[in-house]
Formats: C-alpha cells, structure tokens, sequence
C-alpha cells in the first residue's frame, strides 16, 4: 500500500510539470490551431539555458528568470522568422514547420553543449526525502511540483485577467472579428509563442533537475503530447488534469508493469493509454467538440 | 473623440483610387474607384461574385490591393494593417456572422470597445482607481446608447449564437458601433433576414447614420435593391470587378448597364420582396 501511494504522489508531481509544458502547447493551439512539435526541443532548450547559468553560478531562481525572459526572445524572434510569414497558410504546412524547428533546435543544443549528460552541482535541492505521515516525499520533486503550479498560475492569470490576454481569447475565437475591432493578430501570434517558450523552458529546467539535463528530456517534451490530448487540445484545465493524469499513469506503469514488460513500458504506456481513449473521447475531456448542422 | 484635421460633412473620407485585386487569374477588383463623403450612405451593389466583399476586406486591411490606392481622411492607409485601421475609425460587420458565439451579447459589445479603454497592463489587471472609473464610464456607453438603439435590451445577457439569426446580426452591427467608427462598413445587413427585420435594420442603419449622437459614414453592400434605393446617398454598381457606374440612386436604377448586369435576376432587381 505504500508503495502504491507513494507511486500516486511521485506521478502528480512530476504530472505538475507536464502540465506546465502542456500549457504552452495548449496556448499555440488555442491561439493558432497549429501544433507545435517542437515543443519537446523547446524544454530541452529551457533545461540547457538554466544548468547554464547554474553552473556560472548564477542563483537557481535568478537562473530561471533568466530561462524565462531568453523565452520571450526566443519565442518572439522564432514568431517573426519562421511562423510569421506561414499566417493564412494550410495548417499542416505550419506544422511541418515545427517539425524542422525541433531538429533545428535539437542540432543547435548539440552544437552548444555537446551531448553529454550535465547535472546541477551543487545540487539545488536537498537528495533527503521528507516525510508526512506513512508518505516519503522527495524534496526534488516536491519543490519542481510548487514551482511548476506556481507558474503555471501565473500564465493562466495573464490569459484570463489582462487585457493582452483577452485579446489572445479573442483571436483564438474569432480571428477576422479580432483584426475588425482593433486587435493585432501578429502580436497575439508572438505572445503565445513566447508563453509557450517560457513554459517549456521552464518545464526542462525543473525535469534536468529530477534526471540530470541531457537529450533524453526533448523526449519527455513529446510525452506532454498525450496530456495535452487527453485533456483537449484547447483546454486550459484539461492541461493539468491530462499532464497530472500522464504522470501518475507513467509511474504506476513503471512501478507495476516493468516487472512483466522488462523495458520501457513506462515511456510507452501513455502514448497507448492515449491511443485507446481517443477511440472513445475523440475531443478529450474539454476540448470543443464540432457539431455541424447539416 | 476626434483628433486634428476633423472632417466637415461632404469632405471626402475614404477614397479607393484604381484599386486592383487579383486571387491567381481571378481577377477580382479591376481598377475600381470610390469617393465616400463623411456622412452619406454609399452603397456597393453587383451580381454576386462582383468584387463587393473584396472591396471591403480591402478598406478594412484584410486584403491589400496588388494596386491602388486607399485614403482614410486625407492619408494613404496602404501599409496600415487592419486592427490599425480599426483603431483609426473604420468599423465593419460581415456577410458570415463572425460573433463570439459563446459570450453573451453584452460581452460581446463590451469586446468592440475595448480599443477604448486606455490604461496599461498593470493597472489593467488590478481594478484600482482610473481603470475602474473608465470601465463604469465604458459600460454605460455601452448599455445606454448602443443596447437602447438597437433595442436588444431583453437580450443582453443571453448567449450569442443561441439567438436568431436576425438578432446575431443586430448585435454584430453593435458591436462594430461599440468601436465608435467614423466609418462603417456594412457588409450585407440584411442577407437572411425577414421582411420585418429587414426594415428594423434598415431603421437602425438611418439612424446611425443621421442621429447627432451618431453621424457614422456607412459603406453598404446589400443586395436588396428596395433597400439600397431608399436609404442610400450613392450607389456604386459593380461586374466582374468593374465599376459599371456611381451616382444618385435615381441615376443607377435608370441606367441600362445595370439593368442588364442584373438580367435574369429581375426579381431581385424590382425587389426582393
């Protein structure tokens, strides 16, 4: 039984920092029906630009700003370059876009850093677990959790209660009544770019924490892709109910299931998970469900 | 409201000169002009596939012109892109509704005037002060005026895309007056609408148009043509992306072009009703 619940905590934690990176697709998909494959390579990014400056001995939090805003500027100059000029393109094209992003990105981490496997050191938070109750807790994940939410609240104020956040619903609804009513649908554009960059960033930086920071973690950047599923496309909550969801399935899976199927079941085992819930909820939990009159 | 260089009635205040637009080999709009005077009803009419639409994504920024030119108030707005032009002062509605079905028809309003509400970022996320004295005072603009004219009182708090197809078109046309333009373009009004609500719109239209409160320049692309001969000022007739003519509605209607631009749509022509 123990193990059980401890395998429940490990997975909503480390389901709080899917939901994170689930947020940032959620919004590119919201804003512009397109879905990013890059987003895998934009964690790996925000992990490399955090250990980066850890290792210069830069402060983690400071560290983490610092992920945020090279975030923004990423996420507005990758806007403007590349995805700017696709607007009013078929979707598919933007997407194929995204794809060459990924290998772009991945092949300019590679050129930087090289490929071998960095850990924070001094490690950032302490390698004891803490206990509540029956429960051992591991303070790494503990903290990555807390953070993780923490953002991710903040975004989803910035997208419910500011101006600039409105003006982003509005052109996720309706995009031609948006540009007729004094909305820039560019500026929208660059916004969720940079959103989605932060929180991807910021995701691998907390994920590099838990396994040490190498190109494994792109992988858990797709791993977001069932979370986001799960909880529609288009949904704000379903980003947290899929990525907690995700975790606490991949945990378990690893915890029980790795004893029959020696390997990586636990890597596979949402991807099937999402495979056979979409039979059933085409739209996931919250997405928009298209009705047409015929 | 009203920044310098105010125009006075009669003055020119949007001006399309040779404008040319073309989707491939189509060619859509072939050197088309138009002189709109601040306060008139001018109207656009033509077989469909006409160009009509096309003219007016091209006003409203969604189309540049591969030629020609756009004049808002004296300056080129070639380069201006379209959320530019509606701060600027040009409002418009659609032939396909494009509401916000999902929020209610306030909120909807509420959306057309926020180009208005000038507080910055900070203080726009903390209702404090200057923000919440602009948003009462944005509020009861809206609700008064626009809601009272439009009569749409008894609907304000329901949800857009649940209500008839004629009361979603009254709420676009507030909508786009919530942005308090100086011009408005109208893109078929009345398309899909009854005989009774055809009249209520037209109503509305005068209204905005001669009401002192108002005194908004309307461009109006309508097909019924019972309509069009009673309210406009001017009548601009297009084909195939040609002006055919443009002048007084009596003019137009005794013009023989235009009755055979629109041979076999006779009906249509004397009126659709």
């Amino acid at each position: 039984m123990e193990l059980f619940f401890m395998t429940l905590t490990t997975g909503i934690m480390v389901g709080g920092i899917y939901a994170l990176v689930a947020l940032g697709w959620v919004l590119i998909y919201k804003c512009s029906g397109v879905l990013n494959l890059a987003m895998g390579e934009l964690t790996l990014f925000g992990a490399y630009v955090t250990i980066y400056f850890y290792a210069m001995g830069v402060p983690f939090v400071v560290s983490i700003l610092f992920t945020l805003v090279i975030g923004i500027i990423l996420g507005i100059l990758v806007e403007r370059i590349f995805l700017d000029k696709l607007i009013g393109e078929p979707i598919l094209a933007v997407i194929m876009v995204t794809v060459g992003l990924s290998f772009f990105f991945k092949g300019l981490i590679e050129f930087i850093w090289g490929t071998d496997t960095r850990v924070f050191t001094p490690a950032i938070f302490s390698l004891k677990p803490f206990t509540v109750g029956f429960l051992k807790i591991s303070t790494v994940y503990f903290w990555s959790f807390v953070l993780a939410i923490v953002l991710f609240l903040v975004f989803v104020a910035f997208f419910k209660y500011t101006r600039w956040g409105l003006s982003m619903q509005a052109t996720a609804d309706d995009e031609t009544a948006a540009l007729s009513l004094g909305v820039s649908a560019r500026f929208v554009y660059a916004a969720s770019w940079a959103i989605a960059f932060m929180a991807a960033g910021v995701g691998g930086a907390l994920l590099g924490n838990i396994n040490g920071v190498n190109i494994s973690i792109g992988y858990l950047g797709l791993l977001v892709l069932p979370a986001v599923v799960l909880g529609g496309l288009n949904s704000v909550p379903g980003a947290v109910v899929g990525g907690i969801t995700i975790g606490v399935l991949q945990n378990f899976a690893g915890t029980y299931l790795d004893a029959f199927f020696p390997g990586g079941v636990k890597e596979i085992f949402p991807f099937a998970f999402m495979a056979v819930f979409l039979l059933f909820m085409p739209y996931g939990f919250w997405g928009w469900v298209k009705i047409e009159r015929m | 409201m009203n920044k310098a260089g105010e125009m006075e009635e009669g003055d020119v205040i949007l001006k399309l000169e040779d404008i040319h637009m073309a989707f491939g080999k189509v060619q859509a709009l072939n050197g088309v002009d138009l002189e709109v005077k601040k306060g008139e009803i001018h109207s656009i009419i033509g077989p469909n596939g006409a160009g009509k639409t096309v003219m007016m994504n091209c006003i409203n920024g969604l189309y540049r012109p591969q030629k020609g030119n756009i004049y808002f108030k004296g300056e080129n707005i070639n380069r201006v892109s379209p959320h530019k032009r509606a701060e600027l002062g040009i409002g418009r509605t659609f032939q396909k509704l494009e509401l916000y079905g999902g929020m209610t028809v306030l909120d909807n309003i509420r959306m057309g005037s926020h180009i208005h509400l000038k507080s910055g970022i900070l203080s726009g996320s903390i209702y404090v002060g200057k923000t919440k004295k602009e948003e009462i005072e944005e509020r009861e603009f809206i609700e008064e005026e626009i809601i009272d004219l439009l009569e749409i009182e008894g609907i304000r708090d329901q949800v857009a895309h649940m209500l008839p197809y004629g009361l979603q078109k009254r709420v676009e046309l507030g909508r786009a007056l919530a942005l308090r333009p100086e011009v408005i373009l109208l893109d078929e009004p009345m398309a899909g609408l009854n005989l009774e609500e055809v009249e209520d719109m037209a109503r509305f239209i005068l209204d905005i148009n001669e009401e002192e409160r108002w005194k908004v320049t309307c461009v109006l692309v309508e097909h019924d043509m019972g309509v069009v001969m009673d309210i406009s000022h001017r009548v601009l007739v297009l084909d195939f992306g040609n002006t055919i003519t443009d002048g007084l509605p009596q003019e137009v209607g005794n013009n023989p072009q235009v009755v055979k631009a629109y041979l076999g749509e006779e009906d249509l022509y004397i009126t659709r009703r």
